[in-house]
């Protein structure tokens, strides 16, 4: 038998959801139901009468080409990010869950780029790569390689790639190694026993082991590419070389406020929201089942 | 086929050496427990064999070839934990086909010699369930199986038993003795509870604070034992340790090692006696007294448990139907001399007669 809680009148069970409830409310489905109510309209060039034109937004959007290619901006992005951040964290995590000495040190140290704004981590990379005056750039210029992301769309992504990826890193290390760490040391030494050399132990034992960690920040991270990137983009490239790193987020905000079309905005809105909520459904679907709890 | 040999075998965790030095052979298919309280260094010598753990100094050797340098998955040994460590992501089947896999072997192979293994184990039907669906003697059996697939030259057991329940675990002790017997591998078998160690051992090692105070046969340790803490380990009840001057009544014949230890006033040393070679008597025979304090009735016998004039608690066991003094009455006791234990003031056995 289940137990549960039972009230005996109305009010304070509705007074202990009433803060989570509003919270969801003020900041979630009023802004996408307005999202939505004003993706219905094209508001004049002063804002001062808008017009309505019920899916016409969407249906523009939907032929428009930079929009099209900013979806696949952002799935390059997303993926780019997810596996970048993710591959470092894991393959980080694993060298510190090996060694003894000096690991809490270790471990603090990665854990730092976490605590560093993603504007300012932008404003950070921007500096080093900066094709005039960056450490890096000039360094690569030394080895023969004009680096000038400012003007190199491919160059430009690799840019917001790697410093999105880079304050994500330690998030994942964190997981990965409390993952790690909640894996049985005698069933490793029994793969050691069994005659699995490290790598072998690693893929066969460790790494399906990890799985819900791994599917956890699968899904962590693809939003964060999604939506928290904003700050790194905007500093970096500001969506640039043309739009070669504008991402749907940062489309959202480039047509609604800085062009004015808050019309298409908000569909482009309404459009994100509907793509997150499959993409979260498809990752619950179909990778969760082939995760070991 | 598979020896096991350790030779003075030391192991440090920096400065605190917690094993000094141990000495072993373990011939072809003998079964040898090593059998100790916790923290006695026990796990950690079967570790070393198996080599999870570094040996600090001295040498392993299996088969007559060092393998102190050598990864645990170059050792041919397969060991069964304690937690017993299945791999809960895999089916039975997988888990017991995984050394086979990794050494390479053909899929018809495998598949026979894990559905041999399950048979022998009767986990026929579980093959495709995952650990967490099966019952703790399951999963044990399956850690066995684990073992025995791969025909290891050395099977390694760390405490499997401890984690099941008392019935079962009386069970399994002759299933894994049986198994041992028919498969003749050669085993190391370590665990804490010393009915474990008496009724699978070939031979058993008796460690204590990373000494090996005594290795022989189970029999032999019982009624033979070189030190007082293994006649206190081995044995239950444990074996009496009394003061000599406790024996010297005035009218009593002592049999002459004790007498002799008696006339010599040997302060430290301490008599050994077990508790079914001594007996309550009449008052007239006594070659002891004491004051009866409780009896356990265990049916078959009796344990008449006895505080003698220093304090010292002894257990005599006697059979269920004996009569039985009341409590707080004297107690006049006598034993049989032939079985008598002399032990020096360090706890060391002293041979007489020799």
């Amino acid at each position: 038998m289940e137990k549960r809680v039972t009230f005996k009148g109305w009010t304070l069970p509705l007074l202990l959801v009433l803060p989570q409830v509003v919270v969801t409310a003020v900041f979630f489905f009023w802004p996408a139901g307005q999202a939505i109510y004003q993706s219905a309209f094209i508001p004049d060039p002063f804002g001062l009468r808008t017009q309505f034109v019920g899916f016409g937004n969407f249906i523009f959007l939907l032929t428009d080409p930079y929009y099209l290619a900013s979806f696949r901006t952002t799935a390059v992005f997303s993926v780019l990010v997810t596996v970048v951040s993710m591959a470092t964290a894991l393959w980080l995590a694993v060298m510190a869950d090996r060694i003894i000495k000096g690991s809490g040190t270790y471990r603090t140290l990665l854990i730092w780029p976490y605590a560093v704004a993603p504007a300012v981590a932008g404003v950070l990379w921007l500096f080093m790569f900066n094709p005039n005056v960056g450490l890096v750039s000039w360094y690569l210029d030394v080895l023969g390689y004009n680096w000038n992301h400012v003007l190199n769309g491919n160059e430009a992504m690799a840019l917001v790639v790697l410093a999105s990826a880079w304050g994500r890193i330690s998030y994942n290390f964190l997981f990965f190694l409390a993952g790690l760490q909640a894996i049985p040391k005698s069933v490793i030494e029994a793969a050691a026993i069994d005659g699995a050399r490290f790598w072998k132990r690693f893929w066969t034992i460790i790494f399906p082991l990890l799985s819900p960690t791994t599917f956890f920040l699968l899904v962590v991270n693809i939003v964060y590419a999604f939506f928290e990137t904003f700050g790194v983009i905007h500093t970096i490239t500001a969506g640039g070389p043309r739009q070669d790193t504008t991402i749907l987020v940062y489309k959202v905000y480039a047509d609604g406020f800085v062009g004015q079309d808050l019309g298409s905005s908000a569909a482009q809105s309404v459009i994100l929201l509907v793509v997150v909520g499959a993409l979260t459904i498809i990752q619950f679907r179909y990778i969760e089942r082939r995760v070991h709890y | 086929m598979s020896t096991i040999s350790l030779k003075s075998i030391r192991k440090s965790y920096g400065k605190t050496e917690v094993i000094h030095g141990i000495d072993a052979e373990i011939a072809d298919g003998e079964l040898i427990v090593i059998v100790g309280p916790s923290g006695c260094g026990k796990s950690t010598l079967l570790r070393m064999v198996a080599g999870l753990e570094t040996v600090t100094s001295g040498e392993i050797a299996i088969d007559g070839k060092r393998v102190n340098d050598l990864e645990p998955m170059d050792r041919n040994v397969a060991m069964v934990f304690q937690s017993y460590a299945l791999y809960p992501h895999m089916s039975v089947f997988d888990n017991m086909a995984y050394g086979l896999k990794i050494a390479g072997r053909p899929k018809a192979e495998i598949a026979e010699r894990v559905a041999k293994a399950a048979q022998m184990l009767q986990l026929e039907e579980f093959l495709q369930r995952r650990p967490r669906e099966l019952s703790g003697g399951q999963r044990q059996r399956v850690a066995m199986g684990r073992a025995i697939v791969r025909k290891p030259a050395a099977f390694l057991f760390d405490e499997p038993l401890s984690n099941l329940d008392a019935k079962l675990r009386v069970q399994m002790r002759l299933e894994i003795k049986g198994l041992q017997r028919d498969l003749g591998v050669t085993s190391l078998y370590v665990t804490h509870d010393q009915v474990e160690a008496m009724t699978l051992a070939d031979r058993m090692i008796v460690m204590n604070a990373g000494v090996a105070e005594q290795i022989g046969a189970p029999l032999d340790v019982y009624q033979d034992p070189e030190t007082v803490f293994v006649g206190g380990f081995i044995g239950s009840p444990p074996m009496n340790f009394i003061a000599p001057r406790e024996f010297a009544g005035p009218d009593t014949d002592l049999p002459d090692p004790l007498a002799r230890a008696v006339a010599a006033g040997g302060e430290n040393m301490l008599v050994g006696l077990r508790p079914e070679h001594m007996a309550l008597c009449a008052a007239g025979e006594a070659m002891l007294t004491g004051t009866m304090r409780y009896v356990e009735p265990l049916g078959a016998e009796t344990l008449v448990h006895v505080a003698l004039g220093d304090g010292t608690q002894i257990t005599v066991r006697q059979e269920g139907i004996a009569e039985v003094p009341e409590t707080g009455a004297t107690c006049p006791m006598r034993f049989d001399p032939a079985y008598l234990c002399l032990f020096d003031g360090n706890g060391k056995r002293i041979r007489t007669g020799g």
